[in-house]
């Protein structure tokens, strides 16, 4: 009985998450295009410039892909690499005219067509990608390369972005985690020690939200907090400020509204922990002589420390996820990693970086899940 | 008053503050919607119908609400019987490696949706299944099915296994004693799961952004552009009209939850 759903999810979930990463590493675009060059290159020892067969290599690949117009998938793929490659590989299309003449002198032509040709630079971009698998699009990811002798380096400053992306995503994740188990503490309170009848109608309160689309939350709070939205009105009215606040299209906006959409799940499993600590205990401390601040920290926060623990990662979790919330109140500067990956898949078309970002999200989210599993049990891992 | 009470006062009042914070925005856009200006800010200048009537004629989410309801109908369709199934085989057996079989049927839930997006996006561009509401279908199910099996097997737990031994010695097979007896008992939870599933899927955006061409745009999909580029009091009826339906829901849910608990009792 177990079985249909397991197929289900292999074949829907499980193979193409595999297929993501399975892209992350291959790299076949330019050897599809230019096959005789990629046999060439593999004989190069990487120091100066390949042998004429190399350079015969390219124009015929070139003049064959011209000819298919198909001399954009290597213009795009070396482009990765390079920018500049992109112009080298079309102009030297364009130049060649569709026509192989046999018995040129390949080696003076090409860097006649462009100069690019005679330089290592190129011929070290088309080994990186060669193929057919590559750590390129990975390294890409972390902001690394490779250069011709194989030792790793960062890419120039100019075109480092990821390893902010990714220190970006868990600096958010972070701080939503703490707004969340701070908010959460007093709420779960409230619903516990409220009465039977007060607690359903409070949990209604507290799953309302969840039940509510996303976009409607998202939508809400862009209209709350923008300039001339509810809190900047209100604050203006009773003059705490002179000037409306900027609380949207930047990095406040995406707190308010991730901590929004992610406190619930923050309170259930608190409430759970709370619902398991014993009145008698508390009260134990208190006519023992203990104070009120005293009885929390020694007697029941130890106590909720699994219920907080299990919140905060399962916050953390989700957090690192979300794509929406912050392409709608964030600025350029506030989207997280799920924003690049979704941007390289539909923009930029370079599915190579979105999937090798994605595993890079997958593997962080499957390591604190592997962790959260282990805390709590994976069928416990409910919405209450 | 000792302090011990003020003490829990104030944290108390401090949770009414923070339930304030979470439900506060849902109920603020409301108003928003029967405003007769265009500015969506308070105080309200006067009511007005106007959006509501604006959204009416509008083919653009008369659309994007039947694919929606179309895609979460499916959906439900298929999602609510795979995941019924494994909740009741679950329950049935044990063996090594179950705890990695359950966390693997659960990680759809877990792994972020914008890669379980791209790795089918890319999977079914290949597939022509790009741009088809089957594909967001096929797509829904995979994220739908844990809510299902979550569900179920709460239901399934309350079973007494005693009443299915009573069946198969009565002469039931396995599968009468399924349609007798398991079903009719964890249909609470059945229902429930299928209230999940059709939320899951009608609230998803993220697969919808990756997965539809403008035929196929689904409502979270329309909303998302009426926010991004005019965000104006139709994109708050539309909003207001998916809270009253959620919290309708909502209700649903929570009623048939109760009745089952007290029926246990």
């Amino acid at each position: 009985m177990i079985l249909p759903v397991v197929i289900y999810l292999f074949a829907v979930f499980f193979v193409p998450i595999g297929g993501m990463l399975g892209l992350a590493v291959r790299d076949d675009e330019l050897a599809e295009v230019m096959p005789l060059t990629v046999t060439e290159i593999a004989k190069w020892d990487g120091a100066g410039l390949p042998g004429p067969t190399a350079f015969e290599a390219v124009a015929r690949d070139l003049t064959t892909a011209a000819n298919a117009r198909t001399a954009g998938t290597p213009a795009r793929r070396l482009s990765y690499d390079d920018p500049a490659l992109r112009g080298v590989i079309s102009t030297t299309a364009r130049g060649l005219k569709g026509e192989f003449a046999e018995g040129t002198d390949w080696t003076t032509r090409l860097p006649e067509l462009d100069p690019a040709w005679g330089q290592p630079a190129v011929w070290t971009a088309i080994d990186r990608a060669a193929g057919p698998y590559s750590d390129f699009f990975v390294l890409a990811a972390l902001d690394l390369r490779r250069d011709a002798a194989g030792s790793l380096h960062f890419a120039p400053d100019e075109s480092r972005l990821y390893l902010d992306v990714l220190a970006r995503t868990l600096k958010i994740a972070a701080s939503v985690t703490a707004i969340c188990l701070i908010l959460a503490l007093p709420a779960a309170y409230l619903l516990k020690s409220v009465s039977t009848g007060t607690q359903g109608l409070l949990m209604i309160v507290l799953l309302l939200p969840l039940w509510t689309s996303l976009l409607v939350r998202s939508a809400a709070w862009m209209v709350i907090l923008q300039k001339n939205g509810i809190i900047n009105n209100v604050l203006l009215k009773i003059g705490i400020i002179d000037a409306p606040l900027e609380l949207v299209f930047n990095r406040t906006g995406v707190l308010i509204a991730l901590s929004h959409i992610l406190l619930p799940y923050a309170v259930l499993p608190v409430l759970g922990a709370m619902r398991n600590v014993s009145a008698t205990q508390t009260l134990a401390a208190s006519s023992l002589g203990a104070g009120p601040v005293r009885t929390f920290f020694s007697v029941y926060l130890p106590q909720i420390v699994p219920g907080i623990s299990a919140a905060g990662l399962l916050v953390f979790i989700l957090a690192l996820g979300y794509y929406i919330t912050p392409l709608l109140l964030g600025g350029p500067g506030d989207q997280l990693l799920p924003f690049y990956i979704a941007f390289n898949t539909t923009q930029t078309v370079n599915w190579g970086l979105a999937a090798a970002l994605g595993s890079i999200l997958l593997l962080a989210t499957l390591l604190l899940y592997g962790v959260y599993v282990k805390l709590v049990g994976a069928d416990r891992i409910g919405l209450g | 008053m000792d302090s011990q009470y003020l003490w829990r006062l104030a944290i108390k009042i401090c949770g009414a503050l923070v339930l304030f914070f979470l439900i506060a925005p849902i109920l603020a856009i409301i108003p928003l919607s029967f405003n007769s200006s265009s500015i969506l800010s308070y105080p309200l200048e006067g009511f007005s119908t106007e959006w509501y009537a604006k959204l009416f004629v509008d083919d653009r989410w008369w659309n994007a609400i039947r694919n929606s309801l179309i895609v979460a109908a499916a959906t439900v369709a298929i999602a609510t019987p795979l995941g019924t199934f494994a909740a009741v085989g679950l329950s049935k057996v044990t063996f090594r490696g179950k705890p990695l079989v359950v966390a693997a049927l659960m990680s759809p839930m877990i792994v972020p949706t914008i890669i379980t997006a791209v790795g089918i996006y890319f999977m079914f561009s290949k597939l022509g299944l790009a741009n088809s509401l089957t594909g967001l279908v096929l797509a829904h199910v995979a994220l739908a099915v844990p809510f299902v099996v979550i569900t179920v097997s709460a239901s399934v737990a309350q079973l007494d296994p005693v009443l299915l031994r009573a069946a198969s010695s009565l002469g039931a097979g396995a599968v009468t004693s399924f349609r007798v007896v398991t079903l009719p008992l964890i249909l609470p939870g059945v229902i429930s799961g299928a209230i999940f599933a059709f939320t899951t899927s009608f609230d998803e955006v993220v697969v919808a952004v990756l997965l539809t061409g403008p035929e196929q745009r689904t409502l979270p999909r329309e909303l998302l552009s009426g926010t991004r580029e005019n965000l104006d009091p139709s994109v708050m009826a539309i909003a207001t009209l998916l809270v009253l339906f959620s919290t309708a829901l909502l209700l649903v849910f929570n009623a048939i939850q109760n009745r089952s608990r007290k029926l246990r009792d």
